[in-house]
Order: structure tokens, then sequence, then C-alpha cells
């Protein structure tokens, strides 16, 4: 007769082996724990860090008085005469007797270059995305998305250098514009690295609209394009503006291809076939020779302030659009 | 007799194929271009020696090593980083946490902000607040931190770098069966030593992948590292980290836009951009085949 059962009668047997509490485990653990927040939290950190300490060079154009004598905003942004009693006029001419640092003719020309790239980039870039969604054999597919992430990997300094060797020859003896390196030059090459951003976003959104979508319009009799121009499109809009809005905070901020496809002219017009100097391409050229502390050095940490707040903001639309179509598309299906 | 919706939809599936054709073309222009005039020039010894007579003879080597030095710099520090905020992300952070949600909204924005913006932070930062107050509380105030040297450059590019590494690791923990993460913990296992023993092996095509794709996008661009580290020529190689380096890029850079001569130099510009090139692609080129695998387990693998 048993006693006591299986359980008690046999101990070492049936006792499930608890591990020691294994110490260097949870010091380990703990210590992992510790790094692994911090390094997340630092990607936190480091964007703050890149706000505060451009914020901090570019902030003695608002408050010290010694560099608001040379530079302030009321010098940046209204005309100013070149010499006591001269024409007022927007000029950009930061070593000379007289520095003057009116950054209109700098703004003027980024967004030149950035409309100009976007208006070529945008339209192609969106239609073969939908092209390749809707449209294409898979074998196309193939052919068109490697050629693409093959354009990403491309580095803008390679643009910028077939833009002023190759690409600038070529437009000038086909349309014999006055200056080599304009505004057309650089926005043409812009959008090669605009086009691989949007193309992304663009084919992300479309293949993400579901499937039970096209089904119903072609089931009520709409032609694929149909299908694609009036459900797909309009289904995959946030998507397709956020993938508007990144590429164009790409443009504005690319400074390779700029500062060496658009002349770097700082000249105020409008016209398209001038040439042009941006935010970016001012920042590259002449923060090598500038004096730290000097008017000059504080205005480029002012322009690249501007480009940091405005691409940041930009950022934060375009994903924010992003987001907006995952959750209606979520809704949806 | 013509059926107007449909001759609509032939012009509007060819508008969007044109497109498709358009890109394709231009992409192949610029390559073959820089293929057809870059071979010329290409050689062993024209990697392997360095400029001469002002960048009209010889050859790069000083500059692909300085590239190598840069991104070898760089990934030591990005790495570690990378990984550890999408390990933070994935496996750490409660899912659809406040926490999570920052984290992943300042690693997109760190991805947008202009490389240009990153030079200025590694000038305004690395070099003039933590180089010169390293000097001040190490060396007396003579200047040894407190310049343009590769190992600032190296941090700059980390921090641009940083959002592809986390991208790519996160889509690898992803792929990983949730059953696997559970089988450690019911074997005893601590969170780290799940994380270590199980996820990280299985991740490891993934950080790859992240790493290649940064070694790429680092080697090049150069606005991060006009200001804070990268010289046009120099003698000798870098040695130590507070040295200055040439890089391809930069060498792409100042010998398109300053060169005195430029039809003397232009073959030998036309190779090194296509040594450049060549560089980038087959990082690419070998991480988009990694990942390729990671998608199709992350297809069917389950």
């Amino acid at each position: 007769m048993r006693s006591g059962g299986v359980l008690s009668s046999n101990p070492e047997m049936t006792v499930i082996p608890v591990p020691k509490a294994n110490f260097t485990g949870a010091l380990g653990d703990r210590l992992a724990s510790v790094l692994i927040r911090g390094s997340a939290f630092l990607a936190i950190l480091s964007l703050i860090l890149i706000f505060v300490f451009i914020g901090k060079e570019a902030l003695p154009i608002l408050t010290s008085p010694e560099i608001q004598k040379e530079a302030s905003l009321s010098t940046l942004f209204l005309p100013h005469p070149a010499k006591p009693g001269a024409r007022t006029e927007y000029t950009w001419q930061p070593v000379s007797e007289v520095p003057k640092y009116s950054i209109l003719p700098l703004f003027v020309g980024t967004l030149k270059v950035t409309i100009i790239a976007v208006l070529f980039a945008i339209p192609l870039a969106v239609a073969a995305a939908l092209y390749t969604s809707e449209f294409a054999h898979p074998w196309v597919r193939e052919v068109v998305k490697p050629a693409i992430e093959l354009l990403a990997g491309i580095p803008s300094v390679v643009i910028g250098f077939f833009c002023l060797m190759v690409l600038a020859a070529w437009l000038h003896n086909a349309f014999g514009w006055t200056y080599r390196l304009n505004a057309i030059t650089a926005g043409l090459g812009l959008s090669l690295a605009v086009i691989p951003i949007v193309y992304t976003v663009a084919e992300d959104a479309f293949s993400s609209v579901p499937q039970a979508f096209r089904e119903g319009s072609l089931a009520m009799g709409a032609s694929s394009w149909q299908t694609a121009w009036r459900v797909v499109l309009p289904a995959a809009m946030p998507g397709v503006l956020a993938a508007c809005v990144l590429g164009f905070g790409r443009a504005i901020g690319e400074t390779m291809i700029v500062l060496m496809a658009s002349g770097n002219a700082a000249v105020l017009s409008l016209s398209p076939t001038d040439s042009i100097r941006t935010f970016s391409a001012t920042i590259a050229a002449e923060l090598g020779e500038v004096v730290v502390g000097s008017a000059h050095y504080h205005v480029l940490f002012f322009l690249g302030a501007s480009l940091f707040i405005l691409t940041f903001v930009l950022n934060l639309f375009g994903h924010w659009w992003v987001g907006r179509l995952q959750k209606k598309l979520q809704g949806a299906s | 007799m013509f059926d107007k919706t449909k001759i609509a939809g032939g012009i509007f599936q060819g508008l969007s194929a044109l497109a498709c054709v358009v890109i394709i073309v231009m992409v192949a222009i610029v390559l073959g271009n820089i293929l057809i005039h870059g071979l010329e020039r290409l050689s062993f010894g024209f990697l392997a020696r360095a400029p001469e007579a002002g960048m009209t003879k010889g050859g790069i080597f000083p500059a692909i090593f300085g590239t190598f030095a840069l991104v070898l710099l760089m990934t030591i520090a990005v790495i570690p980083l990378g990984v550890a905020t999408a390990i933070y992300m994935h496996e750490y952070a409660p899912k659809r946490s406040r926490m999570v949600h920052v984290v992943r909204l300042a690693i997109q924005n760190l991805a947008g902000v202009p490389a240009i913006v990153f030079g200025l932070f590694g000038l305004g930062f690395f070099i003039e607040f933590i180089g010169r107050g390293m000097d001040r509380a190490l060396f007396g105030g003579r200047l040894v931190y407190g310049q343009p040297a590769i190992i600032w450059a190296a941090l700059t590019m980390a921090l641009l770098t940083m959002p592809t590494v986390v991208v790519a690791t996160e889509e690898a923990l992803r792929a990983i069966p949730q059953s696997y993460r559970e089988v450690a913990y019911s074997l005893g296992a601590t969170r780290w030593q799940m994380i270590s023993r199980v996820v990280l092996p299985q991740a490891v095509g993934g950080i790859l992948t992240g790493g290649i794709l940064a070694i790429s996008r680092g080697s090049g661009e150069v606005a991060p590292v006009m200001f804070t580290g990268a010289a046009y020529f120099l003698p000798e190689l870098p040695r130590r980290l507070n040295d200055q380096f040439m890089e391809l890029g930069y060498h792409v850079y100042v010998m398109t836009t300053q060169s005195p001569d430029v039809e003397a130099t232009k073959p030998i510009l036309y190779s090194t951009v296509l040594v450049l090139l060549m560089l980038t692609f087959l990082l690419n080129f070998t991480a988009i085949m990694i990942r390729a695998r990671i998608r199709k387990r992350l297809r069917y693998g389950r």
C-alpha cells in the first residue's frame, strides 16, 4: 500500500529543479536594461541637442546687441542701402567692407530651385508609383524598383558632379541660357534626389489600399484605369500628400547638388534661368572660412536653424499623413 | 466608333508607364556616362597611389583609406546605438506606449534632418563644445580635439545614419516569431538572456543590412564632414583620432569645383566618381540581397 503517493515517496525525482538565483543573470539584465533604455533616449536627446546647439549659435542675432549692429532680423529681411544715402537693396555680401546680410535672395533662390525640382519629380514619381502598383506586370516592377533603389543610392555629390560636368553643358547647348549654371539645371539634378523618396512613400500608399477596394470597383464595371484614378488614388491620397511633403523637405535641405550646379550667385530674381544660391549651399560654401563667433558665423547658423525647423515641420506633417492613411485604411478593411 | 473610356484609359496608362521609362532612362544616362568615362583611367595603380602633381596625376589611395577609416569609426558608434534603440522599441517598451511613439518620431525626424545641418551640429557640438571642453580639461587649453578631426566627422556621420540602422534592425526583430521569445521566457531566461541568446542571433541579418546601408550612406555623404574633419589634400594618412582625413566624396566635390585645370583633372575625376559609385552600389546591393532574404522569412516563416 502506498503511504503518501508518488510525489512524497520519491522527492528527488519529481521536484522540478529550480535554478539557484542567478546573480550575474539578474545583474546583466538590469545593466542591459539601463543601457538599452539609455540609447533609445539618446535618439530623442540628439534631436534636442541639434536644436539646442544650432539654436544657441543662431540666437545672438536676436539677443546680442554686439552682433545686432551687424546682423539683426531687420538687416536679414529688410532692404538696406549699400552706403549711407545710396539706394536700398537686398544684397547678400557677407565678405566685404560693409557686410550685407540680406537673406531674401537666398530665400527666393532656395524656393525657386525646390519648386522646380518638386514640379518635375512629383508627377514623375507618383505616376511611376501608380503604374507599378496598379498596371505593371510583375517583371516591370522587378525593373523599376531596383532602378529607384539604385537612384536612391547615388551619393548627392555624384549627382552634383553630373549636373555640373554634363547636364549643364547639354542644357546650355540646347537652350543657350545666359548662365550655364542656373535654377533649372540645379532643379533637374535635385529632382533626381527627390524622386526616390516620393516614389517609395507613394508606392507604399498605393499598395496599402486594400484589394477589396479594387475588386469592388472592377465588379461595378469600372475599367482598371478608372479604378486607379477614382478609387485607389483618392483612397491613398494622404500617403501621396505625405510623399510630396517629404520630397519637398528633402529638396529644401539638399546641399551638394545645389552647391555644385546652381551657380551660387545670390541674385534676387524670379527667372528660372538665373543663377541662384540656396540656404544650404551658402552654409556649405561659407562656413569653412568664417571666423567663429563673428556676425557672419551666427548668420550662417541662423540659416541652418531655419532649415532645421522647416524640414522638421515638413517631416512631422509628412509622417502624420502617413499615419492617418494607415488608420483610415485599417478602419476600412 | 471609338470608345472614349478606352482611349482615356490608354492615354492614362501610357503616361504613367512613360514616367517609369523616363526615370529608368535618367538613371541609365547618369550611370552610363560615368561608367564610360570613368573606366578610361581606372586601374590598380589608380586605387593604390597617392595624388600627384596637383591632382592631375596619380591615384586616390588616401581618399579611399580615409573613407574606410571614417566609416569604420562610424560603424563602431552607430551599430550599438541603433541596435539598442531598435531593441528598446520592439522588445522593452510596452507596445503602443507613449515613449515608443516619441522615440519613433525622433528617429523619423532625425532621418529628415538635412545633411548640412548635421555638419553645423558637428561643428557647434562636437568640435566647439566637446572638443574644446576636452582641450580645456585634459590638455590645458592646447588645441588637440577642438578642431576638425576624423573622430568628430565619424560621430556626426553616426548620428546621420542611425535611423537607417534602427529601421533595418526593427524589421528583422519583427520577423522573429513571438513563440521564440515565449519559449525562452518559459525556460526561465531573463529578458536580457532572451534578447542576447535568442533574439539577437536571429536578427543578425537585419543588423547587417542596416550596418551596410549606413556604411553606404556614410561613404557617399559630403556635407556633414566638410567642416568636421575632411581635408582636400594631406601628405599623410590619418593615424590618430584627432587627425584630419581625405574622403572620396569630398575629393570629388573639390576636384569638380576648385580645380585650376578642369580638362587635366577630368579623367581622374571621372574615375574617382566611378570608384565612389561602385563602392556605394556594391554595399547597397549586398544589403538589398540580405534584406530580401529576411523579407521572405517574414512572409513565409511563421
